[in-house]
């Protein structure tokens, strides 16, 4: 019999990059908010320089709910299951994986919202690809502005802005759209290599910048700058630099005495009445059933829970799951986590040994419809990000080039001279959602209470994999111009996988008929069920998404602030 | 500039310089490997990183010491793929060479080896490929991961890529040194800094 806990305000499952964000303005406006966190806290003692122990091992971590749920994934609903992984792409701590997430922090273009109407318009409505359920976002790119901006300067992000109301600055992105003011702080610092880079991609006539980060290129609300240590891959900030919301925002809430963080809570249920508003939040602690009722509860788990949650929930209102009677949670499912990336081999030191992955140059000339796609058979294009970042293990595996065998004394030989002189270029690429890809639960696999885990059922198709092929000819331009004297590409996408990069699942939009949430993240069919994070992304842009979820969590969390009354129905 | 310790220059002073024939002076007891098990290994992850002209390998960072510990802990859910693997590697040895594979000459050894990498070998229970791959991703980790794990022994795999060592802030007069070459390697394990040694909960990570 689970103990019934006393009613809050605001539940929020799931205290992340999302949740941790929501948090904030709720508390600020007073409403009494519980976060139900699975992991616990971690600290910057637990954030040792340890390259073994970060990418091949998994990461440090108090609990291993989410290592247990791990999705299973096959190409399409013909094809076999494929091996499952044994790492969960997030992690389970106050703050989650934005604790040691690249901290990559992009806006999305203005294309990005009007996929559908700018193609259309541009090129005829035959351009969208055959079977894509893609769909123009409810607003655009202004509405989200204020949100970004306020979510740039509470958690902090270094970068240069390309257009403020409209000046272009050519030393940032030409192509971003208009912000109503600078990044708070400067972009990280630059190197040699990064310089050489910045100057090829110059001379072939494009516009390239140092990308933004949610990482303190100087001392910033009395944390530390960064330490350019070169374990910021997988591994979270022993300075505090890497601006978590474990650092930020949730430490911010809860000096309000509005925020309760209740760690080492596994979410079980979302509770439902018979009107179809939702009641509370069922949840096991240390052996123990608790519920906790609440008047809103926000889902802020990750696309991949956020969904199996909603399917789990099953109630006479909602029998094919919770916010599901139009049979969308899992639709509209995609991860732009492609592959298909380029490496170079150079023939001097590129010094990349401390560095982090949100070092870097970007070039945004091939992304989205910056270019004039007429003569082209897709459309979308890719951002190409070169970065600084290397470690040891890492680099003894580094791609031979054709050049020396994988092992033995002529790749001895090889790795003595080159482990650092390669670069593997990130190219994150338009990716649109397809009616055949989705999420469900999984027939068989369960979790050890018994749950099903979650189901990926998505491959990459046409307009993905020539995008792929589009942005590797560029970066293998891009890299020879900065005189790279080997090439190697991976191959282009076949099956999603499960993956850091997941959206959908809970799309957000006004017809009821094909979205899960409305414009402000609120359930079509559950009014006060709010959706937090990627889940609820129409449209991926070529770019990271988490400050995209984050300006959304934040928007959904300040609508239901302003509009308590009527949402909360007190 | 970057700072080294005297007692830096000391412990960089006192790396065992390379010796053809090198043997770690004390080697540790089996932990989890047989001991007809550890030769084959010994003998395999010599070849993959062998120790040769260009300096000390895989041996004298005693990554098949690293594997055989972390076979106990991190690394458990690999034992019955060794046990398996091993053996099957062994007797293909013998069958298609005609000798237990730690007494093959390297030649031999890289003949035998090279055909389970290639997946051509024939007697094991899974993927002889599969296989390869796992030992090679071990002894990449057993001579370039951390020491604290046991391998890397004298930091020899960092020198072999000329990595400059775990340094916890690196600023941009930092990084100038490194590229103009002049950044000495600091011979440090993540686990010699102080923050590190007690995690927030409590202890340092299973080795």
């Amino acid at each position: 019999m689970a103990t019934r806990l006393k009613e809050t305000d605001v539940v929020i499952i799931g205290l992340g990059a999302a949740g941790g964000v929501a948090a904030l303005p709720l508390a600020q406006a007073g409403i009494d908010v519980v976060g139900l966190e699975a992991g616990t806290w971690l600290t910057r003692k637990d954030f040792a320089p340890d390259e073994l122990r970060n990418n091949y091992r998994g990461w440090p971590q108090g609990i291993q709910k989410a290592n247990q749920e791990i999705p299973t994934s096959r190409a399409n609903a013909s094809s076999p299951t494929s091996p499952r992984g044994t790492i969960h792409p997030m992690q389970n701590a106050v703050g989650g994986t934005s604790l040691h997430y690249w901290a990559q922090s992009w806006r999305l273009n203005p294309w990005d919202f009007r996929v559908v109407s700018e193609t259309k318009k541009r090129y005829g409505a035959s351009r969208i690809p055959r079977g894509s359920t893609v769909e123009d976002w409810p607003f655009g790119l202004e509405e989200l502005e204020p949100y970004y901006d306020k979510v740039e300067y509470e958690i902090g992000v270094s970068g240069q802005a390309g257009n403020v109301n409209g000046t272009i600055d050519p030393k940032g992105n030409p192509f971003e759209g208009a912000r109503k003011r600078p990044y708070p702080m400067p972009p990280l610092r630059g190197n040699q290599f990064l310089d050489r880079v910045a100057a090829a991609a110059r001379s072939l006539g494009w516009h390239p910048f140092p990308g933004p980060a949610a990482v303190n290129s100087r001392p910033y609300q009395n944390r530390s700058a960064c330490m350019y240590h070169g374990f910021c891959n997988r591994g979270g900030c022993h300075v505090d630099a890497k601006n978590s919301t474990a650092v930020t925002t949730i430490p911010r809430a809860q000096a309000t005495g509005h925020l309760k963080v209740v760690t080492r809570a596994h979410v079980k249920t979302i509770e439902v009445d018979g009107n179809g508003r939702v009641t509370g939040v069922n949840y096991l602690s240390d052996g123990a059933d608790y519920f906790q009722p609440a008047r809103i509860v926000l889902v802020a788990s990750y696309t991949y829970e956020n969904v199996r949650l909603l399917l789990l929930s099953k109630s006479k209102a909602f029998p094919r799951g919770l916010a599901n009677n139009h049979g969308q949670v899992g639709r509209h499912y995609f991860s732009h986590n492609q592959g298909a990336g380029v490496s170079a081999l150079f023939p001097f030191n590129l010094n990349a040994w401390y560095g982090l992955p949100a070092q870097g140059i970007a070039v945004d000339n091939w992304a989205d419809d910056n270019f004039d796609h007429g003569g082209l058979d897709f459309i979308g294009g890719g951002n190409m990000w070169v970065y600084s970042d290397r470690r040891p293990i890492a680099a003894a595996g580094m791609n031979t080039f054709g050049r020396a065998p994988a092992w033995g004394s002529a790749w001895k030989t090889f790795i003595r001279e080159n482990a650092d002189r390669s670069n593997t270029a990130y190219i994150q690429k338009t990716t649109l959602p397809y009616e055949d890809n989705y999420l469900d639960l999984d027939p068989e696999v369960k979790d050890p209470l018994g749950y099903p885990v979650c189901r990926v059922t998505a491959e990459f198709k046409e307009n993905e994999r020539q995008v792929g092929a589009f942005m590797q000819d560029k970066m293998e331009q891009w890299y020879r111009e900065a005189g790279a004297i080997a090439i190697q590409r991976a191959p282009l996408g076949g099956a999603m996988g499960v993956t850091t990069h997941a959206y959908g699942g809970t799309r957000m939009g006004d017809n009821i008929e094909t979205n899960v949430v409305d414009r402000w993240g609120f359930a079509h069919e559950a009014p006060n069920l709010g959706i937090l994070g990627a889940s609820v992304m129409g449209t991926s842009g070529a770019r990271n998404p988490t400050l995209t979820a984050q300006a959304l969590a934040w928007r959904t969390a300040d609508h239901l602030a302003k509009n308590w009354k009527s949402i909360a129905r007190t | 500039m970057t700072f080294i310790s005297r007692r830096d220059l000391l412990k960089a002073a006192a790396v065992v310089p390379f010796a053809r024939g090198f043997q770690p002076a004390a080697r540790p007891p089996l932990e989890n490997l047989t001991a007809t098990e550890m030769e084959i290994l010994d003998a395999v992850v010599a070849r993959l990183i062998p120790t040769d002209a260009s300096g000390p390998g895989a041996t004298e960072a005693m990554a098949a010491h690293y594997i055989d510990h972390a076979l106990g802990g991190p690394l458990a859910a690999s034992r019955q793929a060794y046990a398996t693997g091993l053996a099957a590697l062994d007797r293909f040895a013998r069958s298609s060479r005609g000798a237990a594979f730690a007494k093959l000459t390297p030649a031999d050894q890289d003949a035998v080896l090279t055909t389970v990498e290639s997946g051509a070998a024939t007697g094991f229970t899974g993927s002889p490929a599969g296989f390869f791959a796992m030992v090679l991703g071990h002894t990449h980790q057993g001579t370039f991961g951390d020491p604290y794990y046991g391998g890397n022994a004298n930091f020899v795999g960092w020198d072999l890529v000329n990595y400059p060592g775990v340094r916890t802030m690196v600023s941009a007069a930092d990084q100038s040194s490194l590229e103009s070459k002049m950044m000495r390697p600091n011979h440090k394990s993540a686990y010699d800094y102080e923050f590190t040694k007690a995690s927030g909960q409590g202890r340092g990570p299973a080795r």
